[in-house]
């Protein structure tokens, strides 16, 4: 993971929960960030990425659900995730859905520590036919975690690798070059801002006599 | 009566009552019940300073009723501090907590002190009439009311979550007027080590399952938080922690030994290695030196503190094995603790609370401040 950290580069942070090596999902993961990287140079901001490929710590995951924290490499996954200015987020399809090890992912996060995050999802899936896993499970699992999610998400059919612009639907590469525009332009702002904040190096705390008197408690 | 000490170490129980992985034998709650009167007293006869219990309400776990077990302790102990881990300021009435503690501060010529904590099984705020949701509030709220009714004879009292008061008085009143000495314990909320900050009480980050980076971030707050209220230096803050150990002689016989109540722990058991574990965490298996060594790098993580409890008898460890483990804490383990932890200690460190230590104080506190208005009348 890269962890220079240049005074203005926008963060990106890329989840791929792709299995095979190489795998098309980390492929459209690359080609996003790639899309997005171009998209922001072209407004003179930089752009630092961060590729998280989820198989490497499939068992620290696993062992989140069990212990309650996550160990080893995970724990700098997660703060490289929540602390990006941008995330983009890639599955292939199981099952009607996102793979059981993305949805996992997401699930040992803090259920605030997304909100108000510009992201941009991906999917990828042997046949066009579930193309439609972006709306129906994506969309809804990041509007639980109160991400702002760019409007094109974008699928990639085995076939998409392959396709040539027909003039009548965009191609990959063109729905790549939007998603990544679009994730570009609610980043771009960001830069330097908010994310900067160092991760929970300091625990901050409501002072105590504001948690009595909400409670109207007399001492 | 307990001597001051810089530093106490006990042993604190779940009271889980979990089979034996090794023989599939699971003991009775009556079983379960009795070894843990055993081990209490068992911590006393190896030197030790404190035995705590937890509270809970639902099974596998016996302990639902702590001052009923730290009773019989207080009449079959002489100088051991009965404790709690937690009691559940939550879901009890905090005036049923105000009488039962000044009552068994009396029974027990006040060798007690109690660690309050919210709980963490769902259904038992609805089984107790509370909301989890609750669970910040109820907290502050609940101790509020009890260190009023600890403090302050009559009591006039009107709250959120509880039946008003008019004119009550909580019997019998604390031992010396000086109530148990309180211990907030919390794994993850910054609220409650902001909570004892404020009142000086002591603060117990229960990190026997978590890695330490998490846990010192709390105790900083509260340290910090304890300063900024005014009761003293951040070194004079008053730190708890917590500690899991199996040990024998040779370090390899602890991992083989421990490995099947490890991997079938309930807490733990079937997620990461033995060895993820330990390394992650402050669990150790091993040998005694191994087990003072981890333990000591708890005060270079932490800050010089005052109480450490060790988890000794939980996943179906048989009763004899867990007495075994107690007489090598107390023979092996604790003495050198005891005079590493006392040599570097900064000067201006607190001693473990006591009674009769915290009573010397007020009364000094007491002499002082009446010296001090006859001056102003002269």
């Amino acid at each position: 993971m890269t962890t220079n950290t240049q005074a203005q580069a926008a963060r990106l942070a890329v989840v791929s929960a792709g299995l095979s090596e190489p795998s098309s999902t980390r492929l459209l993961a690359d080609r996003l960030a790639g899309a997005t990287r171009s998209a922001l140079a072209e407004q003179g901001v930089e752009a630092e990425v961060t590729t998280v490929e989820l198989r490497d710590v499939a068992t620290e995951i696993a062992h989140n659900f069990t212990t309650g924290f996550p160990g080893g490499a995970l724990r700098g996954v997660i703060e490289s995730v929540t602390g990006a200015d941008g995330l983009i987020a890639v599955t292939p399809v199981f099952s009607a859905s996102y793979s059981g090890l993305f949805k996992s992912f997401f699930d040992v996060l803090d259920n605030d520590a997304l909100t108000g995050k510009p992201v941009l999802l991906g999917a990828t899936g042997g046949t066009p036919r579930h193309s439609l896993v972006l709306e129906h499970a994506m969309r809804p699992l990041f509007a639980y975690l109160r991400t702002v999610t760019v409007p094109t998400a974008v699928y990639a059919a085995t076939d998409d690798w392959a396709a040539s612009d027909d003039g009548l639907t965009p191609s990959l590469p063109g729905r790549i070059a939007r998603a990544g525009g679009e994730l570009a332009a609610l980043v771009a702002p960001r830069t330097g801002a908010a994310a900067r904040q160092p991760q929970a190096a300091e625990e901050e705390v409501v002072p105590f006599e504001q948690q009595l008197a909400a409670l109207r408690v007399e001492e | 009566m307990t001597a001051t000490t810089p530093i106490q170490f006990g042993i604190f129980t779940v009271g889980d009552v979990t089979p034996d992985p090794t023989t599939g034998r699971t003991p009775t709650e009556h079983e379960r019940i009795k070894a843990m009167l055993t081990i209490a007293r068992k911590a006393e006869e190896v030197g030790l300073d404190v035995f705590a219990t937890g509270e809970h309400h639902n099974p596998p776990f016996v302990p639902s009723s702590p001052t009923t077990m730290l009773g019989y302790l207080a009449a079959r102990t002489e100088r051991l501090i009965l404790s709690t881990s937690t009691t559940l300021i939550t879901t009890n009435d905090p005036v049923k907590i105000a009488e039962d503690f000044a009552m068994l501060q009396h029974i027990a010529d006040g060798r007690v002190d109690l660690m309050m904590g919210r709980g963490n099984t769902g259904p038992v705020y609805p089984w107790f009439g509370q909301d989890i949701r609750q669970g910040i509030p109820l907290a502050i709220e609940n101790y509020a009311l009890l260190r009023r009714l600890w403090t302050e004879d009559v009591v006039d009292w009107q709250g959120r979550f509880r039946t008003p008061l008019q004119g009550f008085t909580s019997t019998p009143r604390p031992l010396d007027g000086l109530p148990p000495f309180v211990w907030h314990g919390s794994i993850r909320s910054p609220e409650i080590a902001e909570q004892a900050a404020y009142y000086g009480d002591g603060f117990f980050a229960n990190n026997i399952f978590w890695p330490k980076d998490h846990f010192k971030r709390l105790i900083n707050l509260y340290r910090d938080r304890f300063e900024h209220y005014g009761h003293g230096t951040r070194e004079q803050a008053l730190v708890g922690l917590g500690g899991q150990v199996f040990m024998r002689k040779n370090s390899q016989d602890a991992v083989n030994e421990f490995r099947p109540y490890f991997d079938n722990a309930p807490v733990y058991g079937h997620g990461p290695s033995l060895e993820e574990f330990t390394e992650q965490t402050p669990l150790t298996v091993g040998s005694p030196q191994e087990v003072i060594d981890k333990t000591l790098t708890f005060r270079e993580s932490f800050g010089d503190y005052q109480r450490q409890l060790f988890l000794m008898d939980h996943a179906g460890l048989p009763l004899k094995t867990v007495l075994e483990q107690l007489d090598m804490l107390g023979e092996e383990v604790v003495p050198v603790l005891r005079k590493e932890m006392a040599a570097g200690r900064p000067a201006g460190t607190a001693d473990a609370p006591t009674h009769a230590a915290r009573l010397a104080a007020r009364d000094a506190g007491q002499d002082r401040a009446a010296t001090q208005s006859e001056e102003a009348a002269v």
